[in-house]
């Protein structure tokens, strides 16, 4: 069996928005293994949540475009699959964790219900099985008292026991594919931490792959094994998390890293970078980043570079005409 | 720096009472904090969500009365036109805090109108075009609305619209934590060089540790409506005194991989509801060092090394 979890190849995402079309996401590569957690990094608006839900099929309805060359999960292939055996797909071979835990999940059921839903659709558990599985999962995923705990509501927990509770419904039936969409971004640092800890657990423990939607640097470079980093819908950077962070090979990875603060090395001066990220209603015509760059040159603005292997790295690729002079310069 | 402090709030408290038919109890928002803020000097606040950062914020520039303490600008209480003057505000969410049907000469020229501070429409406009100049922005397009800038350049209008009445203390209420992670040091770095050009003072929220460090001299860390640690900003994230600034710090991601097999200390289960504070210490029930001590005493404000920290097993240095 092949260690590849999911292969997406060209994936395209349009809107459409009184009339004119939106590209939110350009040709995009993805490629996560059995076991690895790859960070999909990227401000707002460059397309990293669209990404995410394309790959769900969650983005299927009227004023949205998804196509892709090859979309496949394991040995599914997910374009020729029916809209019926994708969803029976969804919770089983792959599964999402939200934002906002308050939001996802159903203010007027039990936890209990929740999770023992679950079981018994998707593996035709009995009530009293479900209700025991469901129980176990609590445990795993550090809720004190699970048997207590059980029948309470959503807005009994903490948010950060809610993540938790979003945590175990995604690994409850041992998915091989978890796609996390900023699932700290609403917490504390402190809780943060303990709900990276527990993912990176669960990784660990079930094998799974995981797909990490982030726009923290911080977080990426925590727990991710691979770093791909988005901009104006597209992949402009990727490879292994030490050599991106260490080496960045793309003019707009660099420019994050000098644009944040680092709480180790406090500097006097934050590099900012000038202007804004593009809408995706006027992008420019060759290098997304070009208008912000401080290396841009005529071919950049007119020719778009195309996303390349670099050598020697592994398997880290970049889309930038001057990368090699950058990396020269060290 | 000078002896007196440009502003001060004297063990400020605050408390929400839940409406009539609110089962809920009172949320005990902020729970005795005195600070002292310096001319032009940046005094950092940091904590965690709950822990009444930005009630405090509102306090400071009179939004908010305190239940009890006073804020004083000068030696001056609130509300004295000249003190509200003097003492302005940047708020989190520019588009929420920027009336949208205002253009971007109204917005910033409301202050200049309300303290009398130019007279006529053409020295107001001539002021607005100096101030939007002042915060990066093109005096051309002060004809613009809101919805019409990108969220750093609306930040820019909020920051333009605080110095209008030329200010000597401006409190920041998380400036930069709506605004994407390039646009975050263009704020940042503006806002250090105001400073370092208008000699105003400046008190700066936030929930980001590295941003705090970054344009701090003094920092304060807040749990559950308490300063725990005050004091430089080197001795606080160098040499924290409390173990929740500890801890803080501890699990605060780190953008470089080659730091992962750092040591770190976990807390356990999520900050307790200020509607009701655990007895003594706040942070006993999540603290690896607490005591019985702890659970009943709680722990005032005192001097170690530089810096001071409310907690009975301070980390001393050595």
């Amino acid at each position: 069996m092949s260690d590849t979890v999911l292969e997406v190849r060209d994936l395209q995402v349009t809107f459409t928005a009184s009339g004119r079309l939106l590209p939110a996401v350009r040709g995009v590569d993805l490629v996560i293994e059995r076991g690895q957690t790859l960070a999909l990094l990227g401000e707002s608006g460059s397309g990293k949540s669209v990404t995410a839900k394309a790959i769900m099929g969650l983005l299927d309805h009227p004023g949205v475009q998804v196509g892709s060359r090859v979309a496949r999960l394991g040995e599914h292939d997910l374009l020729t699959m029916s809209a019926e055996r994708r969803r029976a797909l969804r919770g089983n071979d792959m599964t999402m964790v939200f934002q906002d835990a308050l939001s996802a999940l159903n203010p007027v059921l039990s936890i209990g219900d929740q999770l023992g839903e679950l079981f018994r659709i998707h593996v035709g558990a009995t009530r009293a099985e479900a209700r025991a599985r469901s129980i176990e999962m609590l445990e795993l995923v550090g809720i004190p008292a699970p048997g207590k705990r059980i029948d309470d509501y959503p807005h009994q927990f903490s948010g950060g026991m809610r993540q938790r509770i979003l945590i175990a419904m995604a690994v409850a039936l041992e998915p091989d594919l978890i796609i996390a969409d900023e699932p700290t971004t609403a917490l504390d640092v402190t809780v943060q931490a303990q709900i990276l800890e527990l993912i990176e657990r669960l990784r660990r423990e079930l094998g799974t792959a995981v797909l990490l939607i982030t726009h923290d640097l911080g977080v990426a470079a925590e727990v991710s094994d691979r770093v791909a980093v988005m901009y104006a819908g597209r992949i402009v950077e990727t490879g292994d998390v030490y050599e991106l962070f260490e080496r960045p090979a793309h003019p707009y990875t660099r420019a994050l890293l000098g644009a944040i603060p680092d709480l180790e090395r406090p500097a006097s001066e934050l590099r900012a970078i000038p202007g804004q990220p593009p809408s995706p209603s006027s992008l420019p015509a060759g290098c997304a980043f070009a208008p912000r760059c401080d290396r841009v040159t005529a071919l950049c603005t007119g020719t778009r570079p195309e996303l390349t292997l670099l050598d020697g790295g592994s398997d880290r690729a970049v889309a930038c005409h001057h990368t090699k002079e950058l990396l020269d310069v060290g | 720096m000078s002896a007196e402090p440009v502003l001060r709030a004297v063990n400020l408290h605050k408390t929400y009472r839940g409406g009539l038919l609110s089962k809920a109890g009172a949320v005990r928002a902020v729970s005795g904090v005195s600070l002292e803020l310096h001319a032009g000097e940046t005094l950092g606040i940091v904590g965690e969500s709950g822990c009444g950062k930005s009630t405090l914020a509102r306090m400071l520039v009179g939004l908010e009365k305190p239940d009890s303490g006073e804020v004083t600008f000068r030696g001056r209480p609130f509300p004295a036109r000249d003190v509200r003057r003097s003492v302005q505000m940047v708020f989190q969410d520019p588009l929420t805090s920027l009336n949208p049907r205002m253009t971007v000469q109204d917005l910033v020229s409301e202050p200049l109108q309300v303290h009398r501070l130019a007279n006529g429409a053409p020295a107001r406009r001539a002021r607005v075009g100096e101030l939007l100049d002042l915060v990066g922005l093109d005096p051309d397009r002060m004809n613009r609305f809101p919805h019409e800038f990108s969220g750093g350049q609306r930040q820019r209008i909020g920051i333009a619209r605080a110095l209008a009445t030329e200010p000597d203390v401006i409190v920041c209420d998380e400036p930069v934590s709506a605004l994407d992670m390039s646009v975050q040091a263009q704020v940042v770095n503006l806002l250090a060089e105001l400073q370092r050009t208008l000699g105003v003072a400046l008190v700066f929220i936030a929930h980001d540790l590295a941003v705090v460090r970054h344009v701090s001299h003094r920092v304060g860390v807040m749990y559950l409506g308490r300063v725990a640690e005050i004091g430089p900003a080197t001795k606080v994230y160098g040499t924290p005194a409390h173990p929740y600034t500890s801890a803080l710090l501890s699990a605060a991601p780190v953008p470089r991989p080659s730091l992962r097999g750092r040591k770190r200390i976990m807390l356990g289960g999520d900050p307790p509801s200020p509607v009701a504070p655990p007895p003594g210490c706040r942070f006993h029930t999540r603290c690896w060092k607490a005591t019985a001590e702890c659970s009943t005493q709680e722990p005032a404000l005192e001097p170690v090394d530089d810096h001071f920290a409310a907690c009975h097993h301070a980390t001393r240095p050595a």
